[in-house]
C-alpha cells in the first residue's frame, strides 16, 4: 500500500519566509515610527482571531461540508467560560483556555446528537436559531452568570511566565501563534484518516457510508471539533477586549464567519486565511466609505458566487498515483461506470 | 379569561403576518430548493414603501382612509413584487444550474445589500408610522376591546392567503407550482414552463411578503432598516415547521408560530420571546423532521 495519496508537507521555505516577514511588521512599523501602528496591529489580530475561528469553522463546513451558520454561539461559550472563570473564581486566562475548548465542544456535542442527520438548508435553520438562543440566553443573565445585556466586565489580560501581554503587538504575536498552531493542526487533521473520511462525506454521504465510514461519527467529531476550537477563540477574544457582551455574538457575526470560509474557498485554509484578510481587512482600510461597505460587500457576494462560486482558492482535488502495474490495467477494460449522483 | 383572549386575538394577527412572510419562502423554496435569505428584506422594503406612501406623501390626507390604505396595499405589492422579480433575474437566475451553497450564499450577500440599501435610504433610526395614522377604533365584544386594525390584519392575511390557496390548487399555473415544486425535471418534461414557475413565485412571494411589511407598519407603528432579518428568520421558521414548500404548511405555521410567540411572552418571559421560535422549531425537527404537513416528495439523497 505505497500508493496511498502520499503525506504533502507545505513548501517549507516559501512559508517560513512570508510567516517570518509577516511577524516583523510590528518592529517595521517601530522601526519607521508609525503612529498610527497600534491600530494596524489591532486590525491584524482582529483578523487574526476571524482566521482562528474561520478555520475551525472550515473543519465543519469546509470539509465535513455541514451548512453551519451558528459558530457564534461556540464562540460565545468559550468567551464567557473564559470570563466567568477568571472573575468569579480568579483562574488565569491560559487555564481557562481549555476550558473553554472544553465547555464549547459539549455544548455542540449535547446540541449535535439530535440535528446532525438534517440536511443541508434544515441544519442551516437549526444552527441558526441555536446562536439566536444562545444570545438570547445570555443576555437574559442565564444562571445568573452572565450579567445580563451588559455582559461582564474586567477580564485579566493573559500571562505568560510573568509576562501580562497587554499591547497590541504583544496580542500580535500571541494571536498570530495561535494561528499557527491552529493552521499546523488542522494541516494534520485534514491529511490524516480522518480528514479523507470527511472529504468522502463531503462529496458524497450514500457512497461514503456504504463503504462503511460511520458518517454520522465523523460529522460529529469534526461539528465538535470544530465547536470547539472557536471556544479557544472566545477565550483569546474575551481577554483581548477585556469586556464581553451578549452583542458580539450575533447572528450576523456567523454569517460573516460563513461568507469567510465560502469566499476564500471552503476546504482550503489558506484560502480561508486569505477570505478573513479580505472580509475582515478590506472593510477596514476602505473606511472612507463608511456605511456603504456593507452594501458593496453583499454585492460582492453576489457577484462572486455567480462568476466564481468555488471561492478565491479552492482546495485542490487529492491526486493519488497509481502503481505501474494499475495504470496499465486501467487502460485496457474500459469499464466506465459514469456516476449520475443529480 | 378577557387577557387570555386579548393575548389570543394577538397572537393570530401577528400568526397572520408570520403566515404571508412564510408563504413567500415556502413557494422559493419548494420550487427551487433555495433558502431565499434576502426575503426578509422585501417583506421590511415592503413596509418602508408603506411608511413612504403612507407616512412622508401623506396619502390618507388626500384620499381618505380607505382609499388611501387600499391604494398603498396595491402600490407596495406592486413594487415589492417587482423588486423580488428584479432579484431573482440578478442574484438567483445565473445560479440555477450551480451549486446550492453558491445560490445560499448568493442570497445572504443579496439580503445583505438590500438591508444596507434601505439603511442608507431611510436612515438607521426607527420610523414611525404614527399612532394617530388611522382613526384609532376599538371594537368591543363582550367586554373584550379589539382594535380594528387587529381585525383588518388578521382578516386580510385570511383572504389573501385562502385566494392563493385557491390559485395554487384550482388553476394551472398553480398546478404548474406545484408540480415543479414536487420535481422539477419531472414536470419540465410533462410540459411545464419551469422559468415561467419561478418568475411567478418571485412575484406572487415578493407581493405578499410587501404586504406584510405594509401590516407590520400599520400594526405595530414602528419599523427599522434590520425590520427584515428577525421577521425573516420567524416566517421561515415557520415554514418549516408547517412543513416546507407546502402552501396550507406554511399557514398554520405561520399562525402556530405568533401564538406560542405572543402567549409564550405573556405566559412565560418577554425576554425569551425570540427563544421560543427557535426551539420550538428545534423540538419539531428532532420529533418530525418533514414538519407538520410535509410536502409529499421524495427525498433526494
Amino acid at each position: 500500500m505505497s500508493d496511498c495519496p502520499t503525506r504533502k508537507w507545505p513548501s517549507l521555505v516559501g512559508t517560513g519566509a512570508a510567516a517570518a516577514a509577516f511577524l516583523a511588521i510590528p518592529l517595521f512599523f517601530k522601526a519607521i515610527g508609525l503612529r498610527s501602528g497600534p491600530y494596524w496591529l489591532d486590525l491584524l489580530n482582529t483578523v487574526g482571531l476571524y482566521t482562528i475561528l474561520a478555520l475551525s469553522l472550515n473543519v465543519i463546513l469546509g470539509h465535513a461540508g455541514m451548512f453551519h451558520m451558528g459558530h457564534a454561539a461556540f464562540f460565545a461559550v468559550g468567551a464567557y467560560t473564559t470570563a466567568i472563570l477568571n472573575l468569579n473564581h480568579g483562574w488565569t486566562i491560559l487555564a481557562t483556555m481549555p476550558a473553554a475548548f472544553l465547555a464549547a465542544g459539549l455544548l455542540a456535542a449535547i446540541l449535535a446528537g439530535p440535528i446532525i442527520h438534517l440536511r443541508g438548508d434544515y441544519l442551516l435553520i437549526v444552527t441558526i436559531g441555536i446562536v439566536e438562543i444562545t444570545r438570547i440566553a445570555l443576555s437574559n443573565n442565564i444562571f445568573g452568570l452572565t450579567g445580563g445585556p451588559n455582559g461582564l466586565v474586567g477580564i485579566a489580560r493573559p500571562s505568560l511566565f510573568g509576562f501580562r501581554l497587554s499591547k497590541p503587538q504583544h496580542f500580535f504575536y500571541f494571536i498570530w501563534f495561535m494561528v499557527g498552531v491552529t493552521y499546523v493542526m488542522f494541516y494534520f487533521l485534514e491529511n490524516s484518516r480522518f480528514g479523507r473520511a470527511l472529504k468522502y462525506i463531503k462529496e458524497d454521504t450514500v457512497a461514503a457510508e456504504s463503504m462503511g465510514v460511520n458518517t454520522t461519527a465523523y460529522k460529529l467529531i469534526a461539528f465538535v471539533l470544530g465547536a470547539a476550537w472557536a471556544g479557544v477563540a472566545g477565550a483569546i477574544y474575551a481577554s483581548r477586549m477585556r469586556t464581553i457582551s451578549p452583542d458580539s455574538f450575533t447572528f450576523e457575526e456567523s454569517v460573516l464567519l460563513f461568507t469567510i470560509v465560502i469566499l476564500g474557498g471552503s476546504g482550503n485554509q489558506k484560502g480561508v486565511m486569505l477570505g478573513s484578510f479580505m472580509v475582515i481587512g478590506l472593510p477596514e482600510i476602505f473606511r472612507g466609505f463608511q456605511d456603504k461597505r456593507l452594501l458593496v460587500f453583499g454585492a460582492a457576494l453576489v457577484l462572486m458566487m455567480i462568476f466564481r462560486p468555488q471561492g478565491l482558492f479552492p482546495p485542490t482535488p487529492a491526486r493519488v498515483k497509481l502503481s505501474d502495474a494499475w495504470s496499465n490495467k486501467l487502460v485496457e477494460p474500459a469499464t466506465n461506470s459514469e456516476s449520475d449522483d443529480g | 379569561m378577557l387577557e387570555f383572549l386579548e393575548q389570543l386575538t394577538n397572537g393570530l394577527a401577528r400568526g397572520g403576518i408570520y403566515a404571508l412572510i412564510a408563504l413567500g419562502y415556502t413557494m422559493v423554496y419548494g420550487v427551487m430548493k433555495l433558502i431565499n435569505f434576502a426575503h426578509g428584506e422585501l417583506f421590511a422594503l415592503g413596509a418602508y414603501l408603506g411608511y413612504c406612501l403612507l407616512v412622508s406623501s401623506n396619502l390618507i390626507g388626500g384620499l381618505g382612509p380607505v382609499l388611501a390604505i387600499g391604494l398603498t396595499i396595491i402600490l407596495v405589492m406592486g413594487l415589492v413584487a417587482l423588486a423580488g422579480h428584479l432579484l431573482e433575474k440578478v442574484a438567483y437566475r445565473p445560479l440555477r444550474h450551480s451549486d446550492r451553497l453558491a445560490a445560499v450564499v448568493s442570497a445572504l450577500g443579496a439580503s445583505i445589500f438590500l438591508q444596507n440599501a434601505i439603511m442608507l435610504t431611510w436612515g438607521a433610526q426607527y420610523r414611525a408610522y404614527g399612532a394617530n395614522l388611522l382613526p384609532n377604533l376599538l371594537i368591543t365584544v363582550g367586554g373584550l376591546k379589539i382594535p380594528l386594525i387587529r381585525i383588518v390584519v388578521l382578516f386580510s392575511a385570511l383572504v389573501v392567503m385562502l385566494g392563493l390557496r385557491m390559485f395554487i390548487h384550482r388553476t394551472r399555473l398553480g398546478l404548474a407550482i406545484r408540480a415543479a415544486a414536487i420535481d422539477q425535471k419531472a414536470a419540465k418534461l410533462m410540459g411545464v414552463d419551469v422559468r415561467q414557475v419561478i418568475t411567478v413565485v418571485f412575484i406572487l412571494g415578493p407581493a405578499l411578503g410587501g404586504l406584510a411589511g405594509l401590516m407590520v407598519g400599520l400594526y405595530y407603528g414602528q419599523i427599522t432598516f434590520n425590520l427584515g432579518q428577525l421577521y425573516g428568520l420567524k416566517a421561515f421558521t415557520a415554514a418549516i415547521i408547517g412543513g416546507i414548500g407546502n402552501i396550507t404548511g406554511a399557514m398554520v405555521g405561520g399562525m402556530l408560530l405568533g401564538l406560542i410567540e405572543t402567549l409564550g411572552a405573556a405566559y412565560i418571559s418577554v425576554g425569551w420571546k425570540d427563544a421560543f421560535t427557535f426551539l420550538v422549531l428545534i423540538m419539531i425537527l428532532i420529533v418530525r423532521p418533514t414538519g407538520i404537513l410535509p410536502e409529499r416528495v421524495v427525498e433526494k439523497l
